[in-house]
C-alpha cells in the first residue's frame, strides 16, 4: 500500500503525516493527529457524527481521504471555542436547550450548524433543520437541537412546549 | 401521599430547575472519552472474520493466508482461545441457558457468528487479515421466523425443542370460561419487527491487562460495576483485581448492560497475549451481528361485558429470541405488566420464548412494552368494533388513585401511580370533541387525520428483588477545599448523572451547584449497582445522594457547633457557608470547617472521626411506578402512505423532577425511538437468513424531520419514596408505540382495521388502504392461542398411551425426579396408592413429606398439591406410568411446567392387579357408597392467603345429587351439587369478603375428606375434614 505524505491545516496548526492512501480523513484525525472530538457513528456517510469542516465546508470524514485533505483546512470540534475558552455561538446554543444527552452525535451536530452559520451567513430554521435531517441522534429526539436553531435563527425557543409549571 | 422530606434547604432550591449540565463543557469541546477514544501503548486492534451463512457445519478453517500478512499478530479460533474458558452469564448473573464461547466451534448459528478472530498493528490491518481466512461450510437450512421455530430442526444441539423457555398455561380452561362470558370479545394481534438498539456509539471495549493480577477493562457500558462483576464471573477469575472504566458511552438503551461474545473475545485475546488489546465494532457488525430487540407476536383477546368493562383477558406471546439471547426468557414482565393501570379481574396468559438462526436478542428500552402496544391498540379496536368512544372505554377501566391500594391479579400490590390522573389532564389540554369535528370535516375534503391515546404505567427503580438489581452508593465527601467529591455508580450514557446527583447532592447540602463534582464511570469508586438499567438511577441514586448528604451534613453541624460553641440544630449551610442562627459574626466557610476537620482532628470532638466523609447505601420500595397518559395527531397521505405527525402530547407522572431538561430528554428520546418503531426501523433477514438492512440506507433511524415538537403537560406526583422521584428512562418507547399506531390506525379506520404490523411503512399502508392486506387480517400469524404441536408433544397422556396401555400396577414407592423451566432439577420419592379411580399418596422431598389425592384413569395420574416454598403455588401433576417408569409433568402456576420422570423402586412391577378402571371411565360409585358421605364433616379450608377457616358442613346426597350447608361463624349457607362416587362438587357465591363464586372439589375416604375450593383468580383453598363424631 503505497504512503503519502500530506500537511493539513488542522484548527489552525500545522499538522504533517504519512498516511496510506486508503486511510480516511476521520481516521487521520482520530489515531494520527489525536483529535478524537471526532466521533466515527457509522463509517457510510449517514450519521454525520463525523463531521468536521474542510476549507470551510462541512464535510463527512468518513467518506473523505486524508490525502484529498493534503493542503487543506480543516477545524474540528475541538477547534471552535475561543482561545480563551468561549464556546462557539453554536457549542453555546447547544448547551442552552439542552441540545445534547450522550454528546456522541454532537461534534458533528456542532460542526454542520458551525460551517452553515460562518462569515455571518443567516441560514433560516429550514435551512438548518434540513441540514439536521443529514445527522441522526438516538438520543435527545431532536427537541433541544430544533431549540437550538431557533436561538440561531433569533427566534423564540420555547423552552418546552409547556402546559402548566413542574411539581 | 408523603411530601418528600428534606427538599430544598434555604434560600437556594436546585431540585425542578434546568440547570447547565457538568457534561456539556466536555461533550461539546471534543473532550469525551468515549471507548474508542483510548489509546494505551502497545494496544493492538482486532477484526472478525464472520459466518456468511446462517447454519451449517464448519468443515475447515484455512488461516495461513491471514497470519502470515505482515502486522498481524496472532489469528484465534475457538480452539485458540479456549485456554481461558468462559462462562457466559446473563444479566441475572447465572449462567447461560445454552453453552456458548466467544467464537463458533464447529458450526455457526447465524449470519454475523464469529468464527476467527485476527489481533494485528492497526485495524486496517486486521480487517486485510480477516478478509484472507477461508472457511469451508457444510451449508443447511436455517430456522429464521418463529414458525420455522416451532417446526424446524433445533438451534442447539442441547435442548430438545426450540423452545427456550415457556411460561403460563396452555389450554387454560378457566380463562375461556370466563372470556365466554363477555358481551363483547374482543381480539388483536399484534407483530412487533426486530430492532437494532442502535447506540450512536457502537460496542468497544479495551482490554489491558496488567500482569497475573490486574486487568483494566475499558468499555462502553451501562455499568461499569457490573461489568467487573459480570467478567469476574464469567472468567472464572475471583482473585483478579478487575477494574472497569467508562468515562462517556454514547448510548446504550439495553444493549450495553454486560460484553458479550466480541468484547470477551478481545478481552480473552488480551490476557493470552499479556497486550493491550482493542475492539470496535463497525456499524455493519453493529447492525447485523450484535445483540438485537424485540421481534415479537403476541395476541390478546378481552372480554368486556355490554358496557364496556373488562371482564377477562388472555395474552399469546412469543418472543424471536435469536441463537444466543443475553436472557433466554419467555418476557413474563409482559404479562406482569399488562394490566396495573387497568381492573382486568381474570387475566390469563401464555408465554414462549424461540431460539433461532438469528442474532440473540439482548434489552431495549422498556423489553416489556409489548403489553402496552397490545393493551393500547386493542382498545382502540374494542372501541370501534364496541361503538363505544375510546376515551370512555378506558376510563371504565383505568384505576383511580382513589381506589388505591390495590392488588393486581398478578399479586402486583399498587399503592402509588396515576394514570387515569395523567389521562384526565392530557384531556383537560387536548380538546377531542374539536378534533373530531376537524377530523370529519377533513375527511369530506378526502385528508385522513387520526388521533391516538394511549396510558400506561412503568415500574421503576427496581430494588431488592433482584440479583443485580441492588440498593445504590453514594460516597460523599467535602474536600480540605470545601468542595464536595461524590463517588457514585449512576453512570450516564446520556442521563446526565453528573448533573442531576450534583443538584441533589447541592440542594441537601446547601453548597453551590459548581462546588459539587459527581465522579461515576469506574468499577474502582462507588460500590456494586447496575447503573442505567430498568429507569433506576434518578430513584435510587437520588436517594442515596440525599441519605448520604444527611448524614455529611450532620456531621458539619456537629464539628461546627463544638467549634463555635453552639447547638448542632442552630447550625445551618447556606451557600457552601456555615451559619450560627442567631450569631451572624459566627459564619464562616465550609474550607474553614473543612480544613479543621482534616487538618486539626484536636479540635473536633472527642473520639470523633477525622474528615467530612459519609457514605449510604440506599434501598427504596420494591418498585416505584410512573405513570403517562399520551395523544397523538396524524395526518396519512392515503395517495403516497406516508404518515405525518401532527401534534403528540405526554400528560406524564414523573415524580419530584431533577431537572426537568433531563426528563424531558429522556422522555423525548424514548418517544423519538418509539417513532422508528412504528414507521421506520426494522432488522429483517431472508429466508436464508441473511440480513437485509446492513447500513443506516437501510436500518432507518428517525432523522429530526420524522419527529415533532413534543408538548408536555406535567402530572407530576411526588413518590413514595426519599426525594419522591420516580423513574423515566424507558416511559417514551414503551407508550409512544400504541400512541401512535393508534393515531395512524384512527386515521385509516374508513378503510377497516389496520393491522399491527411494524413497522406500518408507506407500502405496508397503501396496501391496506387499496384491499391488498385483507390477507394479514383474515389470517391470524400461527401464535394465534394455538398450540405448538413441538412443544405439546412433550406432554403425556396424549389418548393413544391411554388406550393402549396395559391395566398395571401404579401402587408403591418411586423415585422422581422433576425438572423446572427455571432452577435446579429436585428429587423425590413419590407413593401411590390407588383405590378404583382414586390415587392417593405422599410425596417426600429433602424439605418435606406431603400428602395428595387425585384421580387414577388407566395409567395417567393426576393430582393437584399446594406448596408454600419457595412461594405460593399449586402444582398440578399428570403423569403417565409405562411399566417401571413414569413421565409427565407437572404445572407450576404461572411458572410454566416442570418435566417430571421417574422410576419404581425396588425393581419389576409387583404382579398387575385387575385394572382398577381399565377405561376412562368415572370413578366406580361401588368404591365408597353415598351412605358413607352423608352427615356433619369438620371441614377446615386454606386459602392461598390469609387465615384458615372452620366450617361443619352437612351433606346430604341422593344418587348423583348432593344438597347440604356450610355452617361457618360469618352464617350458614346451603348449596347443592354432585356427587360421583365418593367426589363431591359444588359450588357457591359469597360477598364477604368480596364476591367470588367458590368452587368446592373434595374427596371423601372412609373419616377423612380432602379436596379444594377454587377462589376465582385468587387461586385455589386447600379443604380438609373429618367426619363428626
Amino acid at each position: 500500500m503505497s504512503e503519502h505524505a500530506i500537511e493539513v491545516t488542522i484548527n489552525g496548526r500545522p499538522v504533517s503525516g504519512r498516511v496510506e492512501a486508503r486511510k480516511t480523513l476521520g481516521d487521520f484525525l482520530r489515531v494520527d493527529a489525536g483529535f478524537t472530538g471526532t466521533h466515527l457513528g457509522c463509517e457510510h456517510g449517514v450519521c454525520g457524527a463525523c463531521t468536521v469542516i474542510v476549507d470551510g465546508l462541512a464535510v463527512r470524514s468518513c467518506l473523505m481521504l486524508a490525502v484529498q485533505a493534503d493542503g487543506a483546512e480543516v477545524t474540528t470540534i475541538e477547534g471552535l471555542a475561543a482561545e480563551d475558552g468561549t464556546f462557539h455561538p453554536v457549542q453555546q446554543a447547544m448547551r442552552d436547550n439542552h441540545a445534547l444527552q450522550c454528546g456522541f452525535c454532537t461534534p458533528g451536530v456542532v460542526c454542520t450548524m458551525a460551517a452553515l452559520t460562518a462569515d455571518d451567513a443567516k441560514p433560516s430554521e429550514d435551512q438548518l433543520i434540513a441540514a439536521m435531517s443529514g445527522h441522526l441522534c438516538r438520543c435527545t429526539g431532536y427537541q433541544g437541537i430544533r431549540r437550538a436553531i431557533r436561538q440561531l435563527t433569533g427566534q423564540p425557543t420555547g423552552v418546552a412546549a409547556d402546559h402548566g409549571e413542574h411539581a | 401521599m408523603n411530601a418528600p422530606t428534606g427538599l430544598g434547604t434555604g434560600a437556594q432550591r436546585l431540585i425542578g430547575k434546568r440547570v447547565t449540565r457538568k457534561e456539556d463543557g466536555r461533550l461539546l469541546t471534543g473532550k469525551g472519552t468515549f471507548v474508542d477514544d483510548v489509546a494505551v501503548p502497545g494496544m493492538l486492534h482486532t477484526a472478525f472474520y464472520r459466518s456468511p451463512i446462517a447454519r451449517g457445519k464448519i468443515l475447515s478453517i484455512d488461516v495461513e493466508e491471514a497470519r502470515s500478512l505482515p502486522g498481524v499478530v496472532a489469528v484465534y479460533t475457538a480452539e485458540d482461545l479456549k485456554k481461558r474458558p468462559v462462562v457466559f452469564h446473563t444479566f441475572y448473573m447465572t449462567p447461560g441457558e445454552v453453552p456458548m464461547g466467544p467464537l463458533a466451534e464447529g458450526d455457526v448459528r447465524y449470519v454475523g457468528d464469529p468464527v476467527v478472530m485476527i489481533v494485528a498493528k492497526d485495524r486496517y490491518v486486521a480487517e486485510d487479515a480477516a478478509g484472507l481466512v477461508v472457511v469451508e461450510y457444510d451449508e443447511e437450512d436455517p430456522v429464521v421466523t418463529i414458525a420455522d421455530a416451532r417446526k424446524g430442526a433445533v438451534v442447539h444441539p442441547t435442548t430438545e425443542s426450540n423452545v427456550a423457555q415457556v411460561m403460563g398455561i396452555e389450554d387454560d380452561e378457566d380463562i375461556e370460561e370466563e372470556l365466554a362470558k363477555g358481551a363483547h370479545l374482543v381480539t388483536s394481534t399484534v407483530i412487533h419487527q426486530r430492532i437494532a438498539q442502535s447506540p450512536m456509539e457502537t460496542r468497544g471495549v479495551v482490554s489491558d491487562p496488567r500482569g497475573e493480577e490486574e486487568l483494566v477493562v475499558h468499555i462502553t457500558c451501562q455499568s461499569p460495576q457490573l461489568v467487573a462483576r459480570w467478567l469476574s464471573l464469567a472468567l472464572g477469575l475471583p482473585d483478579m483485581s478487575i477494574r472497569v472504566l467508562a468515562k462517556d458511552v454514547g448510548g446504550s438503551f439495553g444493549l450495553k448492560n454486560h460484553p458479550w461474545r466480541e468484547e470477551v473475545a478481545a478481552i480473552v485475546a488480551s490476557l493470552l497475549l499479556s497486550r493491550p488489546v482493542k475492539w470496535t465494532e463497525d456499524r455493519l457488525e453493529a447492525l447485523t451481528a450484535c445483540n438485537q430487540a424485540r421481534e415479537q407476536e403476541m395476541t390478546t383477546r378481552v372480554a368486556f361485558d355490554k358496557d364496556g368493562k373488562i371482564l377477562a383477558a388472555h395474552a399469546d406471546y412469543s418472543s424471536n429470541n435469536g441463537c444466543y439471547p443475553q436472557g433466554a426468557d419467555a418476557n413474563v414482565a409482559v404479562h406482569m405488566f399488562m394490566w396495573v393501570a387497568y381492573r382486568v379481574p381474570v387475566p390469563g396468559f401464555i408465554t414462549r420464548a424461540w431460539y433461532s438462526n438469528t442474532p440473540g436478542l439482548a434489552a431495549y428500552r422498556g423489553p416489556w412494552a409489548m403489553e402496552s402496544l397490545a393493551r393500547e391498540a386493542l382498545f382502540d379496536k374494542a372501541a370501534r368494533q364496541m361503538k363505544i368512544d375510546p376515551v370512555d372505554l378506558r376510563r371504565k377501566n383505568l384505576i383511580r388513585r382513589s381506589e388505591l391500594p390495590y392488588s393486581t391479579a398478578a399479586g402486583i400490590p399498587v399503592d402509588d401511580m396515576s394514570p387515569a390522573e395523567c389521562f384526565d389532564k392530557l384531556l383537560e389540554t387536548f380538546d377531542v370533541a374539536k378534533f373530531r369535528r376537524e377530523q370529519a370535516e377533513a375527511r369530506k375534503q378526502g385528508r385522513y387525520l387520526g388521533l391516538g391515546l394511549s396510558a400506561y404505567v412503568e415500574p421503576t427503580g427496581s430494588a431488592g428483588s433482584m440479583a443485580p438489581m441492588t440498593g445504590e452508593l453514594a460516597q460523599l465527601r467535602v474536600e480540605p477545599t470545601g468542595k464536595v467529591t461524590a463517588m457514585m455508580s449512576t453512570h450516564s450514557q446520556g442521563h446526565g448523572t453528573q448533573t442531576t446527583m450534583a443538584q441533589v447532592i447541592a440542594d441537601q447540602l446547601g453548597v453551590p451547584y459548581e462546588d459539587v463534582t459527581v465522579f461515576e464511570g469506574d468499577s474502582s469508586r462507588g460500590g456494586f449497582a447496575p447503573g442505567a438499567a430498568g429507569s433506576r438511577q434518578a430513584v435510587l441514586g437520588g436517594g442515596a445522594s440525599i441519605k448520604a448528604s444527611k448524614l455529611l451534613k450532620e456531621k458539619i453541624q456537629a464539628v461546627a457547633a463544638h467549634l463555635y460553641n453552639a447547638n448542632p440544630e442552630s447550625v445551618s449551610i447556606e451557600n457552601g457557608m456555615v451559619k450560627i442562627a442567631g450569631a451572624e459574626e459566627m459564619t464562616r466557610s465550609l474550607k474553614e470547617v473543612a480544613e479543621i476537620a482534616y487538618g486539626e482532628p484536636m479540635r473536633l470532638p472527642q473520639g470523633m472521626e477525622s474528615g467530612l466523609e459519609a457514605q449510604y447505601r440506599y434501598l427504596p420500595p420494591p418498585m416505584t411506578l410512573t405513570s403517562a397518559a399520551h395523544a397523538c395527531v396524524v395526518e396519512v397521505d392515503v395517495d403516497t402512505g406516508f404518515v405525518k405527525i401532527l401534534r403528540w402530547l405526554c400528560s406524564e407522572d414523573c415524580g419530584m423532577v431533577i431537572n426537568p431538561a433531563v426528563v424531558e430528554g429522556q422522555v423525548a428520546g424514548g418517544l423519538a425511538q418509539a417513532i422508528g418503531q412504528v414507521l421506520l426501523e426494522e432488522v429483517h433477514y431472508d429466508e436464508r437468513g441473511n440480513p437485509t438492512a446492513a447500513t443506516f440506507k437501510d436500518y432507518m433511524l428517525p432523522a429530526i424531520t420524522d419527529v415533532p415538537d413534543f408538548e408536555y403537560i406535567h402530572s407530576n406526583i411526588p413518590a413514595n419514596n426519599e426525594g419522591g422521584f420516580r423513574g423515566v428512562g424507558e416511559g417514551g418507547a414503551i407508550v409512544g408505540p400504541p400512541t401512535l399506531f393508534n393515531a395512524i390506525a384512527d386515521a385509516l379506520s374508513p378503510f377497516g382495521e389496520l393491522p399491527v404490523s411494524l413497522p406500518v411503512t408507506p407500502s405496508k399502508i397503501l396496501d391496506f388502504v387499496e384491499g391488498r392486506s385483507d390477507e394479514a387480517e383474515a389470517t391470524p400469524p400461527p401464535v394465534a392461542g394455538t398450540p405448538e404441536p413441538a412443544f405439546d408433544a412433550e406432554a403425556p397422556g396424549a389418548s393413544a398411551v391411554l388406550s393402549g396401555a396395559l391395566p398395571l400396577s401404579v401402587d408403591g414407592e418411586w423415585q422422581v425426579t422433576m425438572q423446572p423451566p427455571v432452577g435446579p432439577k429436585q428429587e423425590m420419592v413419590a407413593t401411590f396408592r390407588t383405590e378404583g379411580g382414586v390415587l392417593t399418596g405422599q410425596l417426600a422431598a429433602p424439605e418435606g413429606t406431603q400428602e395428595f389425592s387425585g384421580t387414577v384413569e388407566g395409567n395417567r395420574l393426576k393430582w393437584e398439591m399446594k406448596v408454600t416454598q419457595p412461594m405460593p403455588i399449586t402444582l398440578k401433576y399428570d403423569l403417565t406410568i409405562e411399566g417401571d417408569t413414569l413421565a409427565g409433568t407437572a404445572k407450576l402456576g404461572m411458572f410454566g411446567k416442570a418435566k417430571v420422570s421417574g422410576e419404581r423402586i425396588g425393581g419389576a412391577a409387583a404382579a398387575p392387579t385387575p385394572a382398577p378402571a381399565a377405561a376412562p371411565a368415572p370413578v366406580a360409585e361401588a368404591a365408597t357408597g353415598p351412605a358413607a358421605i352423608d352427615g356433619n364433616w369438620d371441614v377446615v379450608m386454606k386459602p392461598p392467603v390469609g387465615p384458615e377457616q372452620t366450617m361443619v358442613a352437612t351433606f346430604h346426597t341422593d344418587g348423583g345429587t348432593l344438597t347440604g350447608k356450610l355452617d361457618a361463624p360469618e352464617g350458614a349457607q346451603e348449596f347443592s351439587g354432585t356427587v360421583e362416587g365418593n367426589r363431591l362438587k359444588w359450588e357457591m357465591k359469597v360477598t364477604q369478603p368480596m364476591p367470588i363464586t367458590l368452587k368446592y372439589d373434595l374427596t371423601i375416604e372412609g373419616d377423612t375428606l380432602s379436596g379444594t375450593a377454587k377462589l376465582g383468580m385468587f387461586g385455589k383453598a386447600k379443604v380438609q375434614g373429618t367426619r363428626a363424631g
